[in-house]
């Protein structure tokens, strides 16, 4: 059957609207059960013991006084004896008890002794000669990296009429999903079904990961999420806790709950990696960029991955690029929402803003200047208009204590779809159930279901009954680099009008006319050419009889597309007496090709501004470099934007017919992407200083107008 | 504001074992988790045989009933341990999940619940001290399927994502209507300051109080 292209944006009734998300009213009655909630008869309570040293062996490992506490029912060792463990925080046991608190008991009884060795907590350590070996001896602490070019940039320096040099550095940032990593496990029993709810992006990788670690197949195990509390890229698989509980509920013959302590949540399920920018951007006087230049280093703790894109969005002529990731005794990074880009983007950013000045250029036109999107160049326009950059005056030139700046930086994203199928069954009482292995991170995958089929039957979104988050849905991809949307909303699309085209047949001979001619609108099925053939959608289903309708279909790339522009515009003051920051206003202008449900997009595009914003001025792991542990793994000393430094926050939804014609593009990561850049950007603009390193805290910019007071800026 | 009461059993950094040898639950590490409270006779105490020591008895833990009125119905759960949490008691044997276990150290606001009207954090709470009082959950606040005010603008202003946050948010703002009819946007923000949302939704948040306060001024 060929696929149907989305129809024109004036003619959709649901699709490109705002429509409250479906399960909203679970969420706020508190009926809404995540994975924390879920407990099953004679559950018991996991709870995982941890190394307390930042790089040791375990010399031994002693089970016996956890197992003979009172209330025990399972013990299970993680790591063996000569084992390393590599940063604080890593798993070495686990116990499962009746309550939380005896679970708790028993982990502290679990005796391991360890041999300690030297470890390296901050990534300038690392790189020091003689430091110590993070991952042991005969592994240095960073790789060279590749040395990438693209033309003679040191030529393209020598001609250009101005240069900038600058350090910029964004700090390690954790995910802190407010619900920790962790699963219900509970086996048949028989022992050889396995039924899990995650706390998890991914339904489909947390069976397999399970499957893999278990020796199981993928019948075995089923894999449930309702509802989750939070994942920003860090709950794909079932990582240790979700393989640990798995066993635990086998041994224990009961099921298990084993969720991360906030402290074994801060330590050990993933982080954003550092980045300390060595870059060096060179210009014409009319503001073309003719070199860029990178050396790079971040750490992804004992893991890799702290790389990002150079040179970010803008045309720079020339390219020298050099990255290495260096390795310390901290816990390891994992994808975390748009990874690698706001790195990348608060250093060009950064960088361009300074070139602007060095210019004596309004950094909007420099951006335009280089700048390949022609989307991008009139989303400047937009959030230049509503910022109010007009108002804005050349960097440092204002007199008063409190100055105000207005700051901008901009973003790129894929965002594709595919890899998903779904399941619309159709009863002879009207109801509509829809079916897809999807999950939902609070992005509203839920609502998206609903939407689409309530477009494509010509229903109210009331009367679809959309069913993820289960392993025995048909399948579909994680929720990660903004695919959900796109992967899901097509393969509704699709298997919808495959729906509704059969329930035409049946109904095209009640109606004395043809499927071909027949239209679903409004909760009627009718003759587009005769009004006096329509019959209500309940009364159609009826035709049905006995034989409820179960249509199968999967997504078509025809429906979705990749590649988004977004940019944000900030307004700020500084105090230059104390160094307090005050955020303003935020304007995020974002586009995602069709916008499935404008409500739960501008959503998204706020959640971005105020997560980027919490990152430019608050967030930072601090490693103790004495004991190598992280100190502030928990919610009082890990700052995360709170209400009283809320700006306002503007989303504007990109709706030009070019881009929502495009079809369907993911935003969940995009609108993090540009915050930190363009407030960096507002505070260098008030100040007439750079605050080169994430976070700008106060005590950062007093330094910086100390420098320039100095004029050794 | 929620009251800053430090949950007796919270871990503590300092506390942690960091030599190379963990285990051994101390006497005081036990003493600790009914600090502050007043064990009533009703309540047994339990000797446990310290495995990792067999010649330090554990004191101090007990079990016993506990009374709470929660949404108006008074349960009694005939055995917990002293050291327990309303939060715990809440979730674990009354089976009320709204409340969030998210820090257990009254930084977040997840597990806020009205004591008497006041908004609390119930992880920071004893069950055994929160006897007498009246508990509001979020389950509580709903009127069969009519949703309080808070609850509908929450709704209706996309005032959640995850949602994880999203019951003490409600409890929170549900606390300052009843306290201030006419709140400020300044009001909101300052009253909110206790609880964090990962996800970003402030900024509805922000909308929906002003919904639903002025909803509950016209009285609808």
């Amino acid at each position: 059957m060929a696929v149907t292209p989305w129809k024109p944006t004036d003619q959709m009734t649901v699709v490109t609207k705002s429509t409250p998300r479906v399960d909203a009213v679970a969420k706020v009655t508190g009926r809404a059960k995540y994975t924390y909630d879920i407990k099953p008869k004679q559950c018991l309570a996991g709870r995982l013991v941890t190394c307390p040293h930042p790089n040791a062996k375990i010399t031994s490992l002693d089970l016996s006084a956890a197992e003979a506490l009172p209330g025990v029912k399972a013990v299970l060792a993680l790591r063996n004896a000569r084992d390393m463990c590599r940063f604080a925080g890593e798993f070495v046991a686990a116990v499962a008890a009746v309550s939380e608190d005896i679970a708790t008991d028993a982990a502290r009884l679990v005796k391991v002794e360890f041999e300690t060795y030297p470890f390296v907590v901050r990534e300038e350590d690392a790189l020091k000669p003689n430091a110590p070996m993070a991952r042991g001896e005969g592994r240095a602490n960073a790789n060279d990296g590749n040395v990438r070019t693209d033309g003679d940039v040191d030529a393209a320096f020598a001609g250009a009429d101005a240069t900038i040099d600058g350090t910029y550095s964004t700090q390690v940032q954790g995910h802190v999903c407010l619900e920790t990593h962790g699963v219900v496990c509970e086996w048949n029993d028989a022992q050889d079904q396995l039924t899990v709810w995650a706390s998890t992006q991914g339904v489909f990788s947390v069976r397999d990961g399970l499957t893999g670690a278990l020796g199981l197949d993928a019948s075995n195990v089923r894999v449930v999420t309702d509802y989750m509390g939070g994942g920003f890229g860090s709950k794909f698989g079932p990582g240790e806790e979700g393989i640990a509980c798995a066993r635990l509920a086998k041994m224990a013959k009961a099921p298990v709950r084993l969720m991360l302590t906030r402290e074994q949540e801060s330590t050990n399920s993933g982080n954003r990696p550092s980045s300390i920018q060595q870059v060096k951007l060179g210009a014409k006087k009319d503001g073309t960029v003719v070199g860029y230049q990178v050396r790079s280093y971040g750490t992804g703790g004992i893991g890799s991955g702290a790389g990002f894109p150079t040179p970010y969005i803008y045309r720079t002529g020339t390219v020298r690029a050099q990255h290495s990731d260096v390795y310390i005794n901290a816990g390891n990074a994992r994808a975390m929402r748009a990874p690698g880009h706001p790195q990348a983007s608060f250093g060009m950013e950064s960088a361009m803003d300074d070139l602007a000045d060095a210019l004596g250029m309004d950094p909007i036109e420099l951006r335009k200047k280089n700048d390949g999107s022609d989307r991008r160049h009139r989303q400047y326009a937009v959030a230049a208009e509503m910022i109010g950059w007009s108002n804005r005056r050349p960097s440092g030139s204002l007199p008063g204590v409190i100055k105000r700046g207005y700051g901008i930086g901009s973003a790129t994203w894929g965002g594709g779809g595919g890899g998903t199928q779904a399941q619309v069954d159709i009863h002879a009482d009207g109801s509509v159930i829809v079916k897809c292995g999807t999950q939902d991170l609070g992005t509203g995958a839920r609502t998206v279901v609903a939407v689409v089929a309530a477009e494509e039957l010509g229903l109210p979104v009331s009367a679809i009954t959309p069913l993820i988050g289960d392993t025995s849905f048909p399948p579909s991809g994680g929720s990660g680099g903004s695919t959900t949307t796109p992967s899901v909303a097509p393969a509704i699309k699709v298997t919808a009008d495959m729906a509704r085209d059969a329930l035409f047949a049946k109904v095209a001979q009640a109606l004395h006319t043809t499927p071909d001619l027949l239209e679903a609108r409004d909760g009627m099925i009718r003759d587009s050419g005769d009004a006096s053939k329509s019959i209500s959608w309940k009364d159609a289903c009826a035709l049905l009889g006995t034989e409820s309708m179960s249509v199968h279909g999967a997504h078509d790339r025809s429906l979705s597309s990749s590649g988004v522009a977004g940019c944000c515009a900030a307004e700020v003051d500084v105090d230059t007496e104390t160094g307090k920051i005050m955020v303003r206003r935020l304007v995020s202008v974002q586009d995602c090709g069709l916008v499935i449900d404008k409500l739960t997009t501008e959503s998204q595009i706020i959640g971005g501004a105020i997560q980027g914003m919490s990152w430019a001025l608050y967030e930072d792991r601090i490693m103790d470099r004495i004991q190598g542990q992280q100190i502030n793994p928990n919610l009082e000393t890990y700052k995360i934007l709170t209400t009283p430094d809320m700006p306002e926050i503007i989303p504007v939804v990109w709706m030009e017919e070019e881009s929502l014609s495009r079809g369907v593009i993911g935003i969940g990561e995009p609108p993090v992407i540009p915050v930190a850049g363009a407030i960096g950007n507002a505070v260098k603009n008030a100040i007439g200083v750079r605050v080169p390193s994430l976070p700008i805290t106060r005590a950062k910019v007093l330094a910086a107008l100390a420098r320039k007071g100095n004029g050794t800026t | 504001m929620p009251e800053h009461t430090k949950r007796p059993d919270a871990p503590s950094h300092s506390e942690e074992p960091t030599s190379s040898q963990q285990g051994g639950v101390s006497r005081r590490t036990f003493l600790k988790g009914v600090g502050g409270a007043t064990v009533a006779a009703s309540i047994l105490p339990v000797v446990r045989p310290n495995a990792g020591n067999a010649q330090e008895a554990i004191k101090g833990v007990s079990m016993g009933p506990v009374t709470l009125k929660v949404n108006g119905k008074t349960h009694t759960i005939s055995r917990v341990e002293s050291r327990t949490t309303l939060l715990d008691a809440l979730r674990n044997h009354l089976e009320l999940t709204g409340a969030k276990p998210i820090c257990l150290r009254a930084s977040c606001g997840g597990c806020t619940v009205l004591k008497d009207g006041a908004p609390v954090y119930s992880c920071s709470i004893l069950a055994m001290d929160a006897q007498g009082s009246e508990i509001t959950t979020v389950e509580g606040l709903a009127d069969g399927d009519d949703l309080h005010p808070v609850q509908q603008a929450f709704v209706e202003h996309d005032a959640l994502m995850c949602g994880f946050c999203t019951p003490g948010f409600i409890m929170s703002v549900t606390a300052l209507l009843n306290e201030n009819k006419n709140p400020t946007l300044d009001d909101v923000k300052r009253s909110l300051a206790g609880n964090i949302c990962r996800c970003g939704t402030y900024t509805r948040i922000f909308e929906a109080t002003m919904t639903a306060a002025e909803r509950m001024r016209e009285g609808a």
